[in-house]
């Protein structure tokens, strides 16, 4: 988790954490380069309509601004990779640009997956993870769902370092 | 929006649209609520983005969360369009509309 030490946001990520945040920054890049698709639920949730009702509208808005938003969410996923320490795990240094590019790339990461998880209004974290590991403790979901629940806590923790 | 204890919902109302729509009538960014985001961060990109308040954030912040959606600034239409790219770039769900 991390924490304000001068101008700078600390945190020391264990080797199982920098592999977990190297895989899902990696995932956004990939999302947003190779299989870039607009039909992808994902995709449509990180670029949305802006006119939902004027398709011609949107598109024209796309065409204008999609190019510097894919730019501007590749290069904050990036940040994240650039900054993390080496397989061993160690401490990540983070100066007031970084840490907002983290904060925006740690939301991106986690508006995909939950998407992917079907989180709703008023899903219980806790009890999604009780079932999950009740119907399968090696399921995918399991995994996906205590990464999504790592997130949460570690993009807040950022935020409230930058806010207090 | 989040809250870590409170996600949210995915908006099922359609945006007040004028059906008889002026050229001259001022534009508007809209933001949804969503079941990812969290309300700190909401908040802060509200301050961030528009200078807002503390206070006035965090208002249209629980705007958006207990009614759906919020109209989180006005004017003309290329700057909405503006607005509206620079809340996706925060991963906020904004579209812009009429007012």
């Amino acid at each position: 988790m991390f924490r304000r030490r001068g101008d700078r946001y600390v945190a020391t990520f264990a080797v199982d954490e920098v592999r977990v945040l190297r895989k899902v920054a990696s995932e956004v890049v990939g999302l947003l380069t190779d299989g870039f698709d607009h039909s992808d639920p994902v995709v449509c949730r990180l670029f949305p309509e802006v006119y939902p009702e004027d398709a011609a509208g949107t598109a024209e808005f796309r065409r204008y601004t999609e190019g510097d938003l894919k730019t501007a969410k590749i290069d904050q996923a990036g940040a994240i990779l650039a900054a993390l320490p080496g397989d061993g795990g160690g401490e990540v240094r983070l100066d007031a640009e970084a840490a907002e590019a983290w904060l925006r790339a740690l939301n991106d990461a986690r508006l995909a997956m939950g998407v992917r998880l079907e989180i709703k209004d008023g899903t219980d974290l806790g009890a999604e993870l009780d079932d999950a590991v009740a119907d399968d403790p090696s399921s995918s979901r399991v995994f996906q769902l205590s990464v999504y629940a790592y997130l949460g806590y570690l993009q807040e923790s950022l935020l409230n370092s930058l806010i207090e | 929006m989040g809250g870590m204890a409170a996600p949210q919902v995915a908006p099922v109302e359609t945006p007040d649209t004028d059906e008889v729509p002026a050229p001259d009538r001022p534009w508007v960014t809209i933001v949804w609520d969503d079941p990812v985001n969290l309300m700190t961060y909401v908040t802060w990109v509200f301050q961030k983005l528009f200078g807002y308040s503390r206070e006035k954030a965090e208002q249209l912040m629980l705007d958006v969360h207990h009614k759906g959606k919020a109209v989180v600034s006005s004017g003309a239409r290329e700057r909405m369009e503006h607005d509206a790219s620079q809340l996706h770039a925060y991963g906020l769900w904004a579209t812009v509309d009429r007012s």
